[in-house]
């Protein structure tokens, strides 16, 4: 396995301070170095992105005083993809007197990440999730709240407190756009300058510390070089490199894939998230996969037919031909068994020829027992907009017919290594939200994304970026410093490439066929023989993008195929070290399952006296293999165990 | 299914523009109106033509970015947004008309995307609460009636696509405009600037070249989000408020 | 917010589409309900020729002796003069602005549930204004007088709607029509420019509109098409 990488030296968080864990954070906001009010309008910052994560941050920094440059690819910061997050967010109020507490929540959380995060960061999550609500609410965000006008709870993904706050089924939707607002009142107060329809494209390090970036006008094509103290990334998650994915369209890995090309090292790469109640695809032709609240498996029943190649029609399948076998392998918990376990069941029986629809990839999800018990009037009043939406998309009527679903990519919780402070490796880049790697380990609970950007971008970084900053500012930099020139010159050079392959297959079908590998070989279940396909497959298709890719047009106008054809040429290289990762991890864990690494059930198995570190990746240079760094990961409050939901 | 397309080419803000028609052959009834361009598009591409531009991202109807008028329906046939839009809302061997949003405010880029950044200058104007990070009470600390904060909640759903401005025959932003000034306008943490906001928002929307509305409805029967037309009664409302009311300044 | 700017955000904001539309609505309830008076000053025509003059001659005398002879009628011309104008002016303004709003028309159109009441009010509004004109100098002033002059308004009228004038009434019956189908739309969106609207009344208020705009059109066809059929002589 030596061949696919090398091992450098260890590496440690060096900001999080020791000592007990619920005073961790209050010391560190003590130690950092502060920023006397009137030097922070000296001092400048990029954001990259404007979700949950970029707008609070740009937001709350533009208040402090910095002077921000925020940007985005899409036309507004209100579409970023935190929008299409359903379910809610979670906060350790204790509103219900459940017993919930923020100790609770850290608790949860770091045996979620079936101890693969650090317990400094996750501790910190809980202490500020407290914060964020009451942030949001005054704002104006809509909570879901009681007739006694307060705000309701409910509990969500199999926890036993209710600590999920909630905005219907659009809960993503209502915070981004109550940090959306804030981060245009700030554009009016004149302290943040909004560059939408702007697409970072190369990161710029001057001596040895992020300075700016250089961006492309998706409009003009003109490539503008933008110099600040500090850069941050919050440019999500890299799910679209399955091309299916929950994600929207244009998100993408290119800002933190290029961060990474310059020395940040990328942390996990290999953990994704898979969700099990996503519609199944219905054809080549499929471009994403929508996913459907978890809460559906609280009353419908999962199964496929017993035998396979049964292909009738579900309601003519008698109750003893049929497979309930979440409910058969695990009697306790049933069709509520975590995001991981339903996924990769669905995936066995599907693998065992008993999937059900188009291609054999589905099951059924079935509310015909729920209808007949809490009557149909009831089931609608819980599920109606869900089941309109996959009446909508399918053209089926779940009230009649069985649901059917898949698994789909959905989350990653690897990301850009970052400290305790959201610094990455190199001095000056800042990266928040699922950009990240730092708090989900190795997987991440229910309605903990929308809390991990929102704490990031309103209370982490804003108390974080202050140390750095108070360095600055930094020398004056214009666009003939060398390495801000060279790094225009390559994203120029990068592009007039791409525009004059001109051969004979399309960016999708390219993105497709990689998404196929790594949907195959490093999805719900990897093995070595696999994973190592995956590697080789992957740079032959990526050698055959090079020579054979077709991007028409010019770079001086809106153009979408040499967009993507930027995005798909980074997923290439980050497929391969998505891969390499999962070659390396050999044990199971949270959402990385390697069938090699199994108990006799076929559980996930952990090696924590092998595994329990952060892998860390450095890049190597073009075409060579990445370094390994391991950051050890110790747990003194909460005790590692395997989990079992039998 | 085979489709005959109409669609506006436009190569860039100052070029003229014009239709183009393009056969689609074997479209599915599962695919999705975007699915149906993109199989167009590779088709285009293979054939050396440029692919039509489009905007979209979430595809899944709640980021507000696509949009087209279809057949002259902005987002189509059926009151959802273009991208939950499905080919089986078709017919074999129909021909549609596909055009961008039309309004002076939504100047076109290229085809059939269209700049709605005059949306985001309308909320810059004054739709928001001011609440600086950090100064917020506990969340408890101000109830809000429920029937309150679930109207709040039925304006704050508008997902800013530009339907109601592509619907309406005046290409006004009023339903757009009065969906934030109801959304934030319901709320305890909304009284404090409900007088300039209103104001503001208003003012920044003419500006806009957003022609007035004349209260015909187009906009709330093409919404996606179902945003309910009396909002632009609530907006009047305040606004008249705000204009004779003695509130120091 | 910056509040030190909102004395003159409110002056600008007084010339805005809003405050447009909201003067057009007041004109609009203050021109219904002269409508409504005048309609029932013409269903005096059935109480016989004595009566209608006699309303009409009333008409010059309310008021009196606090007001001069005819002063009320005055002050009302003035206030309906003024309403007209209000209302021209500011439809205008927001007819030029919804054309420069929109300056590529769509190749396709398709109306998703707009009235044919909300379709024709612009140009419905200048076929009005046009009748207005004739109306004025055929009832009011005499200067037009199909049929013969007269100093009975009740003479002129019936003189005006006989048969063989029957391009006089059928212009005033399209005029009519017209006028029904303003309402229909323009009441219902006075209400809502006001502020009257919310969702659950929202019905009620189209009812309240169209049974109005369906009284006012009726009560104004009687008069002319029942001289023309010869019910009153």
């Amino acid at each position: 396995m030596r061949d696919l990488y090398t091992e450098g030296d260890e590496i440690r968080d060096e900001k999080a301070p020791a000592g007990p864990i619920a005073e961790r954070w209050d010391k560190r906001r003590f130690s950092a170095k502060l920023v006397n009010p009137a030097n922070r309008r000296k001092l400048s910052v990029i954001i990259v992105g404007t979700g949950l994560a970029g707008a609070s941050a740009a937001a709350t920094l533009g208040e402090a005083g910095y002077q921000v440059k925020s940007f985005c690819y899409q036309d507004s910061p209100r579409r970023a993809h935190s929008i299409a997050a359903q379910g809610g967010i979670n906060a350790a109020k204790n509103y219900r007197n459940d017993g919930d507490s923020i100790y609770r929540l850290f608790y949860d959380t770091v045996k979620g990440g079936d101890f693969r995060s650090r317990e400094s960061n996750v501790y910190r999550l809980s202490q500020v999730s407290v914060e964020i609500i009451d942030q949001c609410v005054a704002q104006g965000v809509p909570f879901a709240r009681e007739y006694g006008g307060l705000l309701d709870n409910r509990s969500f993904g199999g926890v036993q407190v209710s600590r999920t706050f909630y905005a219907r089924g659009q809960t993503g939707q209502q915070l981004l756009i109550g940090a959306y607002q804030a981060l245009e009142r700030q554009v009016q107060a004149g302290t943040v300058e909004m560059n939408t329809r702007h697409e970072m494209l190369e990161l710029i390090v001057v001596d040895g510390r992020a300075r700016g970036i250089i961006a492309r006008d998706m409009v003009t094509g003109e490539i503008e070089t933008h110099f600040a103290d500090a850069v941050v990334l919050s440019t999500g998650g890299y799910g679209n490199v399955f091309y299916l994915s929950t994600n929207a369209m244009g998100c993408n890995v290119t800002a933190t894939w290029r961060a990474h090309r310059k020395g940040a090292y990328f942390a996990n790469p290999c953990y994704t998230q898979i969700h099990p109640t996503c519609i199944p695809v219905s054809g080549d032709y499929q471009s994403k996969l929508t996913l459907m609240s978890e809460s559906l498996r609280n009353d419908g029943r999962i199964w496929v037919p017993s035998r396979a190649g049964d292909s009738r029609d579900p309601r003519e399948i008698p109750e003893d031909e049929r497979d309930y076998y979440l409910e058969r392998i695990y009697p306790s918990f049933g069709n509520l068994v975590p995001r991981d376990i339903a996924s990769r069941a669905a995936k066995n029986v599907c693998d065992e020829g008993r999937g059900v629809g188009p291609g054999g990839l589905g099951v059924y999800l079935d509310f015909a027992d729920a209808i007949k018990r809490m009557g149909r009037p009831a089931v609608e009043a819980k599920y109606g907009n869900l089941f309109d939406m996959y009446q909508r998309i399918t053209g089926e009527n779940p009230y009649e017919v069985p649901m059917r679903i898949y698994p789909a990519v959905h989350y990653t919780m690897g990301g850009l290594w970052v400290d305790y402070d959201l610094q990455s490796s190199i001095p000056g880049l800042f990266v928040t939200g699922e950009a990240n790697f730092s708090d989900h380990g190795a997987n991440r609970l229910g309605a903990s994304a929308l809390m991990q950007g929102l704490a990031d971008g309103y209370f982490v970084l804003p108390n974080t970026i202050n140390d750095y900053l108070a360095g600055g500012p930094f020398e004056k930099l214009d666009e003939n410093t060398p390495e801000a020139k060279e790094a225009a010159e390559a994203v120029r050079a990068r592009i007039d490439r791409l525009l004059s392959v001109n051969g004979d297959r399309t960016v999708d079908s390219f993105h497709k066929e990689l998404g196929h590998i790594m949907w195959d070989y490093c999805g719900m279940e990897r093995n070595e023989e696999g994973l190592r396909k995956a590697v080789e497959r992957i740079r032959e298709l990526r050698e055959e993008f090079w020579q054979n890719v077709r991007v028409l047009g010019t770079n001086e106008e809106l153009n979408q195929s040499l967009e993507k054809a930027g995005r798909v040429a980074d997923f290439f290289e980050l497929a391969e070290l998505m891969c390499v990762d999962a070659l390396h991890r050999r044990e199971s864990c949270g959402g990385h399952f390697r069938s090699e690494s199994q108990t006799e059930d076929g559980e996930a198995l952990r090696h924590d006296d092998e595994f329990a570190y952060v892998a860390a990746w450095e890049f190597g240079g073009t075409g060579e293999p990445p370094v390994l760094h391991k950051e050890p990961l110790e747990y003194e409050y909460v005790e590692m165990k395997q989990r079992s939901y039998k | 299914m085979n489709i005959t397309l109409r669609v506006w080419r436009q190569k860039g803000p100052d070029d003229k523009g014009r239709m183009v028609t393009y056969k689609v052959e074997d479209v599915s009834p599962d695919m999705s109106f975007l699915e149906m361009l993109d199989v167009l598009n590779e088709k285009l591409t293979l054939e050396g033509e440029e692919p039509v531009a489009f905007d979209h991202d979430c595809r899944e109807g709640i980021c507000g970015a696509c949009g087209v008028v279809i057949d002259g329906e902005a987002h189509g046939p059926e009151t959802t947004t273009t991208c939950q839009l499905h080919m089986r809302s078709f017919s074999d061997g129909d021909t549609i008309t596909v055009e961008p949003w039309r309004a002076k405010a939504f100047p076109v880029i290229k085809d059939l995307v269209v700049d709605r950044g005059s949306f985001d200058r309308i909320v810059q104007a004054g739709g928001y609460i001011s609440a600086p990070t950090g100064t917020a009470p506990d969340a408890h600390a101000m109830p809000v009636p429920k029937a309150d904060a679930d109207r709040a909640f039925d304006a704050a759903t508008c997902i800013g696509c530009g339907a109601c401005v592509a619907a309406c025959p005046n290409a006004s932003g009023m339903l757009f405009t009065a969906a934030k000034v109801t959304h934030l306008g319901m709320l305890p943490q909304g009284q404090p600037e409900r007088e300039a906001r209103v104001v503001q928002m208003v003012n920044q929307h003419d500006e806009e070249d957003f022609g007035g509305c004349t209260n015909i409805g187009e906009c709330a029967a093409v919404c996606p989000k179902g945003i309910p037309l009396d909002t632009i009664s609530q907006l009047n409302r305040d606004l008249l408020g705000a204009l004779t009311s003695s509130r120091a300044e | 917010m910056a509040n030190s700017t909102l004395t003159k955000q409110r002056s600008e904001a007084l010339g805005s589409t809003v405050a447009l539309k909201s003067a057009m609505a007041v004109t609009g309830v203050i021109l219904v309900l002269f409508l409504i008076a005048h309609m029932y000053g013409n269903l005096n025509v059935f109480a016989g020729q004595q009566a209608f003059d006699d309303y009409s001659h009333h008409l010059r005398e309310l008021g009196e002796p606090m007001l001069p002879h005819g002063g009320f009628l005055w002050i009302m011309r003035v206030v309906l003069l003024a309403s007209v104008l209000v209302h021209a002016y500011a439809a205008a303004v927001l007819w030029r602005r919804a054309g420069r709003a929109r300056p590529v028309r769509y190749q396709v159109t398709k109306r998703v549930q707009r009235s044919y009441s909300s379709y024709t009010m612009r140009y419905g509004g200048i076929l009005i204004a046009l009748f207005v004109v004739f109306h004025v100098l055929h009832l009011t002033t005499n200067t037009i007088h199909p049929g013969g002059a007269s100093d009975s308004p009740y003479e002129r009228m019936v003189a005006g709607f006989q048969p063989e004038f029957w391009y006089v009434t059928l212009f005033y019956v399209a005029s009519v029509v017209a006028v029904g189908l303003h309402l229909r739309h323009g009441i219902w969106s006075a209400l809502t420019t006001l502020g009257a609207n919310r969702q659950s009344r929202q019905r009620s208020l189209n009812i309240i509109a169209t049974v109005i705009a369906a009284a006012l059109t009726v009560g104004f066809l009687l008069t002319p098409l029942s001289v023309t059929l010869g019910l009153v002589e």
